[in-house]
């Protein structure tokens, strides 16, 4: 419902836009110049249209629109797939959708093979005479059960009346099918129990369940009961297979001189074991291929043809709902299981995907007991206990006490700093936030800073010495080409699947970049800039400091910039690999449970992020080199 | 020689070039300067003007041969001697006071004595009010105002100039010319100004040398009155004055002649 007024609501927005825009247009001023740049400045109401437009595509072809407007569509497409799908098994049997009857394919295909291995066996040099002819022999056979089934001399009368038993019920069907009255109303207790299945029964699109199964309108019922009807005459049909006493004679004497053959076979006459077998699959396909005379089945395929077409009326506009509003795939393609094909399976609908949006952002739901984004309070101890190093502890003169003979440990001044340097105290609580978005954005943001700390200093005396370009050169050539998801694997067994490991595989990334661009920048300084200010007296540290640094700083924060991008885009692949946190972690275990929502909900907040991320870059950038590319 | 300020003595500068080649940019060059001697070097292009001048600056060791100033041998960069390049070489992260008071931030000087001479330098070189501008924002002539001022509140004794004015226009140049004449006159510092147009050699020279090259060296001195005219009477018309004139065709030719001998060397 709130889907619909929302699809009306973007309808409206897109064509009231398009109409300002194109108002604005009549009374702008006309630019005659094709490609001036003012036009490309655009303005928010075509902003609108392109994000309406956008929001639209997404409600329709995730099927959301279809939801909205016809919500019990998908159950009672659902319920036609399972007709369709029951008819689908008799009438394959005849040229309805097939160019031929399945009994002329069976039998055009199995002479075909009989032809070739008569032609096979002939020419082969390992078979003996007397085993060739054994298989000739068995094959003619073969051959002749045929005739055994299509004539109409041997067609037991009993076969005659089931095949026009069945017939009779398909017809009565057909006249049943269109009226009112059909489905005949159960028994009371049966119909309560309906009624109680269908209340326990998930709605479209709910988790767990694509499309409910159970028929909820009284259309879907229809169906459903017309579907469980043809499943029993079509598996009554295939029971009956027309195998007359006759057939049924000729085929055992078959089945009979192949055992013996084969019971005779010593262990080296593999091949002629193999010949064997093959003819027996043979006659089995023959067997079980429901083969009747010609004339046989013409009623029964009548009124199949006569039900098809009584249903596919019967359907009304579920076949226009179907063509308009499944874009992309269908329900009815999925047969009796009821799911969604094509874009409704993967591309989830808005309300889905918010609802679990908001789920996940609960901090008392996250995903795997985890939140996304949250805080939690720690103690400034651990944190201290963290930054200050066990050993200073240690190195305290004195020992650290021993337990007395009263089975008590009296604390002395060493052990009472070692419980200082370990966090083991309580102070006072701090907020401090966790969960997969700050996971991801800390080892980031660690990885990125520990590379400009050691990338920046190394890459500006790279640029400035030949001793360092040339020592370190070879190591930073050396690892940095090698694609960094190539390293993944090692430093994850090295450092583990936590932080440590994740961390660090971001540090070689953005060191070599922070390496490159501090060395450009350095390298790149005009020599008349360090002569002038030697020239003024400064020492070479400030020469550094105040001239060097600044003249490469557009360089060093255009390679954040990309390292930014690059660490982002590395540490999301880390995650997939393993770990237990993280926004990649959350995306790699909802692609294992197939959560289509949790996978666009993550792909959009990795979106954002990078996006955040590229535009404080950009910000500062702005703000701290203004005069990039004026010098 | 003691009273003289800046003394060299068959300086010699050997390059080798990438090729193996070996090139003689300078070849006993001697010369001495008074304090208070303005000095502009004229050359066709390759005749070692710049690498006389960056010797002169210790940025370069000549092969052979001493420079001293003030009786003290220059062996590398130093305050008492600025410098001024073509492109003015401002840092452009900083603003117009910032860049003049580079030098005395350096020293870690006192910043409110630092602010009151900025604001002088400024006045001087006509940038007043200009403090705060980014210098990316400034135009050439006014950069060259500032790199001027950078290197004049450092109270240099030996001001070095190379081709400080060449990317100007002709109007802003003409200007400058006038702030280097009073700038000269008011300080009374020795300058070395290097320039590749005949006229501005003349008008500001009060000695002018003329150097060949292969292998570099000075081919001609002269004494110029126009300097000290120049402090008195518009440039223009000086640019008229008979004398002027005649100079200025016979150097021209002189170059001329040189660049001839070049081509043909090659050829």
């Amino acid at each position: 419902m709130i889907t619909g007024i929302i699809a009306f609501l973007l309808i409206v927005a897109v064509i009231g836009s398009i109409l300002y825009g194109r108002r604005l247009i009549k009374t702008e001023k006309i630019d005659t110049v094709f490609g001036n740049p003012e036009r490309a400045l655009g303005g928010s109401h075509w902003v609108i249209v392109g994000t309406c437009f956008l929001m639209l595509s997404w409600l329709y072809y995730s099927w959301d629109i279809a939801k909205s407007f016809y919500p019990k569509s998908a159950n009672e497409l659902c319920q036609v797939g399972k007709v369709t799908d029951s008819l689908l098994s008799l009438k394959y049997l005849f040229p309805i959708e097939e160019r031929q009857h399945k009994s002329t394919d069976i039998i055009e295909r199995e002479n075909r093979n009989i032809k070739i291995y008569v032609n096979e066996i002939k020419n082969h040099p390992d078979l003996k005479d007397k085993d060739k002819d054994k298989f000739f022999n068995l094959l003619d056979k073969v051959q002749l059960t045929i005739p055994l089934l299509t004539s109409e001399k041997y067609l037991e009368t009993s076969s005659i009346n089931k095949i026009n038993d069945l017939t009779n019920r398909i017809r009565q069907l057909t006249v049943n099918f269109p009226k009112d009255s059909y489905p005949p109303p159960l028994s009371s207790e049966e119909e309560s129990k309906r009624i109680e299945a269908l209340k326990k029964q998930l709605g479209w699109g709910a988790t767990g369940e694509e499309v409910p199964t159970l028929p909820e309108t009284k259309k879907g019922l229809k169906f459903h009961t017309a579907a469980k009807e043809l499943n029993t005459i079509s598996d009554e049909f295939f029971a009956l297979r027309n195998h007359n006493p006759a057939y049924k004679a000729a085929m055992q004497e078959i089945k009979d001189e192949i055992r013996e053959y084969k019971n005779n076979l010593n262990e080296n006459q593999e091949l002629e074991g193999t010949y064997a077998k093959d003819i027996h699959k043979l006659a089995r396909r023959i067997e079980y291929a429901s083969i009747f005379p010609p004339k046989t089945l013409v009623n029964m395929e009548q009124a199949i043809i006569e039900f098809d077409k009584v249903q596919d009326e019967e359907k009304g506009n579920l076949n226009f709902i179907d063509s308009v509003f499944f874009p992309g795939g269908t329900i009815l393609s999925s047969g009796p299981t009821c799911s969604e094909d094509g874009p409704g399976r993967w591309l989830p609908k808005p309300s889905d995907t918010f609802r679990i949006f908001a789920d996940l952002l609960r901090p008392s739901v996250g995903f795997k007991y985890v939140p996304m984004l949250w805080y939690e309070m720690m103690d400034v101890s651990k944190i201290v206990g963290f930054i200050l190093p066990d050993w200073i502890a240690d190195i305290l003169p004195g020992k650290y006490p021993v337990h007395t003979s009263a089975g008590k440990v009296e604390p002395n001044f060493k052990s009472k700093v070692l419980d200082i340097v370990t966090g083991e105290f309580e102070l006072f609580k701090i907020p401090i936030p966790y969960g997969h978005i700050w996971d991801s954005f800390l080892r980031v943001f660690l990885g990125l800073s520990l590379g400009i700390i050691f990338g920046v200093p190394l890459g500006i005396f790279m640029g400035l010495n030949r001793f360092a370009k040339g020592f370190f050169d070879p190591l930073v050539e050396l690892y940095r080409p090698v694609p960094p998801l190539a390293w993944a694997p090692l430093i994850i067994t090295v450092f583990g699947i936590d932080n440590v490991g994740k961390v660090f595989l971001l540090f070689m990334v953005s060191f070599s970049i922070m390496i490159i661009s501090a060395r450009a920048g350095a390298s790149g300084t005009q020599l008349s800039k360090i002569h002038a200010a030697h020239s003024l007296g400064a020492s070479r540290w400030q020469i550094l400091r105040h001239v060097i640094f600044p003249n490469s700083l557009p360089e060093i924060l255009t390679g954040i910039r990309v390292a930014v991008g690059m660490c982002w885009g590395t540490l999301v692949a880390a995650e997939f690999l393993a770990g237990t946190t993280g926004i990649g972690f959350v995306e790699n275990v909802a692609r294992k449970y197939m959560q289509y929502e949790v996978i666009w909900i993550t792909i959009f907040v990795m979106g954002m992020l990078g996006l955040l991320f590229d535009v404080t870059i950009r910000k500062i950038i702005d703000k701290t080199i203004p005069w990039r590319g004026k010098g | 020689m003691l009273m003289s300020d800046l003394v060299s003595q068959d300086l010699n500068m050997i390059f080798k070039s990438q090729k193996g080649e070996t090139v003689h940019a300078l070849k006993d060059i001697s010369f001495s300067l008074k304090k208070g001697d303005l000095l502009t070097v004229l050359g066709p292009s390759g005749c070692g003007k710049t690498t006389l001048l960056n010797i002169a600056a210790g940025f370069l060791r000549p092969t052979s041969g001493t420079i001293n100033l003030a009786g003290k041998e220059i062996d590398g960069p130093g305050v008492e001697r600025g410098m001024v390049f073509q492109q003015g070489a401002l840092f452009e992260w900083l603003t117009v006071t910032e860049n003049v008071n580079f030098g005395l931030r350096m020293k870690k000087e006192d910043p409110i004595t630092t602010a009151k001479k900025v604001d002088e330098w400024l006045d001087i070189v006509g940038l007043q009010g200009f403090g705060n501008t980014p210098t990316y924002q400034l135009s050439g002539g006014m950069q060259q105002r500032v790199a001027l001022a950078r290197c004049l509140i450092n109270d240099p004794e030996l001001i070095l100039m190379d081709e400080p004015l060449g990317a100007l226009d002709a109007l802003t140049r003409e200007k400058m010319q006038s702030l280097v004449l009073k700038i000269w006159k008011e300080t009374g510092k020795t300058i070395i100004l290097i320039t590749h147009s005949v006229e501005e050699a003349l008008l500001l020279g009060e000695k002018l040398y003329v150097m060949a090259p292969r292998p570099g060296r000075i081919h001609k001195e002269y004494k110029l009155p126009f300097a000290t005219m120049g402090l008195d009477i518009d440039l223009r018309e000086i640019k008229n004055n008979e004398e002027f004139v005649s100079k200025r065709e016979e150097i021209l030719t002189m170059i001329w002649d040189m660049e001839e001998e070049i081509m043909g060397k090659e050829i």
